[in-house]
């Protein structure tokens, strides 16, 4: 199979939905000529027009808004928000309308809308263009999340976004962007709400979402040397989230490591954290489960810095000892 | 985009008699809805629009069944004016699973995609943008359906309202924005919140085109909207109208309507009431009797409250209906 990178697979992914359904299309900032803020959307203008992958001013309360009114008049529209942080000024549109409009009408109205998004750090660019904030948006009934960690989930799961009749949160991470790996060249879908074990093992359960996912297959690799062996879940989507998948790895190595990049404090890491907790698994864990994320501060630019203020692979390498040692049952 | 609306019915200019049977058909449900308030027999909250009669019904009446509105808070009237059933409309407000909503929207939430009523809206603003999606949808999918979107005075210093009125502008969308200036957006006087003379003059900064008209006389806001209907649908973009109307009642259920004075409210009730105006003039333009007039109010009277009885035998949601339609089920 052709190895692209997840820029590459997101771009595919667009340019396949435009070229399949005309109801689809594309709005945001500078995703014209420019191709979008990390050049997402490369050359889709061209090839589809100005209509179709449009051009909007700097107002993403417009655009989000305008998305939902057109969603729910026959049309799929995709928005590209250049960076997530920038949600906060979207936010009325996606919460109080597009998330509730299905419910709140009686079943009587669809808002079939894709919000793409650049999220995460790593890139050096501070506090307001660096967080993870898709906790946020799992915690409101009627939208859905999904983080898709390389190029393979990354096509796949657009397209199901774009199939879907829901309104749909798509995080991207600007450090995967450049990762490649092997993607098909045809459309294809990934179910929404199906996890994936991303490596098979015996001994700790890494349930890691986005970035996370890359820096456990690392961590995994290390401690492999010293024959301790990692099974790593990526739910792909936070909602709906695949829990049964979660559970039978816990249930199978009785030890678990949660990571997001997000903040920790009242972050996904606790809802999976929780789940975990309430089940009956639960009684059976031989070390206590371990939750990582971020530190709880605003991204600082400097690039020390911000790498410490995330979960890095010493620090998962560090916990998989931790709950691999006797010292991780007294924790 | 090559598809069309199939069959578009061919609506003529509203016949003002006909209107004047819409307006009292906006005022019986608003009086009926605050009696069963008054009798504790209404759960949650409600925003009458008596005294802006003419304003919900000049707009819509301008508009084909397949064109769109997009209300707002303050909504019975927009809805009746659309077209949305009556009776579902009482139901929805008693909570029964009949309601246009199922009982899920309640009051503030009244939609009916059948009949181009795109919904009701609980946040200030948050219709323009909405209402600039319908129409770009429209001109995407090349209909010549139109989306009228009314407002309040209050919304005009929303951010949503400036970000959407660029777009519609930018795009030539065909949108008609019509702002119910009832000078106040709820206990705040519409003159201490801008320090402009016509909210209208707003649609300047965008490239609009911006009126402000008496919205109190229906034929004013018909001949109003209907013109910039007329400019939406060839193609020729959106239009802001400032109607200057009055709330006769409180913003909501708990308003003690401490700030406005009787006077005012005496004074535009007396001598402002739009049904009470397009009465007089059809009168003397013998276009319809007194007693005429008398008739067809007793008649609505009596078909709203059979309505109303029977709503009150519908069956209410069960618990199970709490947790459907959060998600819509089938992809594409």
């Amino acid at each position: 199979m052709r190895i692209i990178s997840y820029l590459q697979a997101i771009n595919e992914a667009l340019d396949e939905a435009l070229s399949q359904d005309e109801h689809v299309f594309l709005l945001g900032e500078d995703i014209g000529i420019y191709g979008g803020g990390f050049g997402a959307t490369k050359g889709l203008q061209k090839k589809f027009g100005k209509q179709r992958v449009r051009d909007t001013p700097i107002s993403e309360s417009a655009l989000a808004g305008a998305a939902v009114g057109a969603a729910m008049t026959g049309m799929r529209p995709v928005i590209e928000l250049q960076f997530s942080d920038f949600i906060t000024i979207a936010m009325d549109q996606l919460v109080n309308q597009a998330a509730k409009i299905h419910y709140m009408y009686g079943g009587k109205a669809k808002v079939p809308l894709v919000m793409r998004t650049a999220a995460g750090s790593g890139t050096g660019a501070a506090a307001q263009h660096s967080q993870s904030l898709e906790n946020w948006m799992a915690h409101i009934p009627g939208l859905k999340v999904i983080q898709p960690s390389n190029a393979y989930d990354a096509k796949g799961l657009l397209h199901a976004a774009i199939k879907d009749n829901n309104p749909v949160m798509f995080y991207e991470h600007k450090l995967l962007y450049q990762t490649v790996g092997s993607v098909p060249a045809t459309p294809y879908t990934i179910p929404i709400g199906v996890a994936d074990v991303k490596c098979l093992g015996d001994d700790v359960t890494i349930v890691a979402t986005g970035i996370m996912v890359n820096k456990a297959l690392q961590a995994a690799e290390i401690v492999k040397e010293k024959g301790v062996s990692i099974e790593v879940i990526d739910p792909r989507t936070l909602v709906p989230l695949d829990k049964e998948a979660i559970l039978a790895s816990v249930k199978k190595t009785k030890r678990v490591i949660v990571a997001t990049e997000a903040v920790k404090n009242s972050g996904f890491g606790a809802e999976i954290t929780a789940i975990i907790a309430e089940s009956k698994i639960a009684m059976k864990l031989k070390s206590p489960i371990i939750r990582l994320g971020g530190e709880f501060v605003p991204m600082p630019a400097q690039k020390l810095l911000e790498m410490r203020a995330t979960p890095q692979v010493d620090t998962l390498v560090a916990a998989i000892n931790q709950c691999m040692s006797k010292a991780g049952l007294q924790r | 985009m090559k598809r069309k609306v199939d069959k578009i019915p061919v609506t003529r200019p509203i016949v003002a008699t006909e209107a004047l049977k819409r307006m009292w058909e906006i005022r019986i449900f608003e009086e009926m809805i605050q009696e069963l308030f008054d009798a504790g027999e209404l759960y949650g909250t409600m925003h009458l629009c008596i005294g802006q009669e003419a304003t919900a019904v000049g707009g819509a009446s301008s508009l084909k069944q397949t064109d769109w509105i997009v209300s707002t808070h303050r909504n019975h009237g927009h809805c009746i004016a659309k077209g949305t059933d009556i009776r579902s409309m009482f139901a929805e407000m008693l909570g029964k699973k009949t309601g246009t909503n199922e009982g899920k929207g309640g009051s503030m939430h009244i939609a009916d995609l059948n009949i181009g009523n795109l919904g009701s809206n609980g946040i200030v603003g948050a219709g323009f943008p909405i209402a600039a999606g319908a129409a770009l949808s429209a001109q995407m999918q090349n209909t010549d359906q139109v989306v009228l979107c009314y407002a309040g005075d209050g919304a005009v210093n929303e951010g949503s309202f400036h970000e959407a009125l660029n777009l519609a502008s930018i795009w030539k969308l065909p949108v008609i924005y019509l702002i119910e200036n009832n000078q106040y957006g709820m206990s705040s006087s519409i003159e201490q919140m801008v320090n402009i003379d016509h909210l209208s003059q707003r649609g300047k900064s965008y490239g609009i085109e911006g009126i402000t008209i008496d919205g109190n006389d229906l034929t004013e806001v018909s001949r109003t909207v209907a013109k910039a209907v007329e400019k939406a649908r060839n193609g020729s973009g959106p239009t802001l109208i400032e109607a200057l109307t009055y709330r006769h009642k409180g913003h909501s259920k708990s308003d003690k309507l401490l700030y406005r004075s009787e006077a005012e409210c005496r004074d535009w009730q007396e001598n402002n009431d739009p049904i009470v105006r397009l009465e007089k003039k059809l009168i003397q333009n013998g276009e319809i009797e007194a007693n005429e007039i008398r008739q067809m109010e007793e008649v609505i009277r009596k078909e709203f409250a059979d309505l109303l009885a029977s709503v009150k035998h519908d069956s209410e949601p069960t618990v199970e209906d709490l947790w459907t339609h959060v998600y819509a089920e089938d992809t594409l």
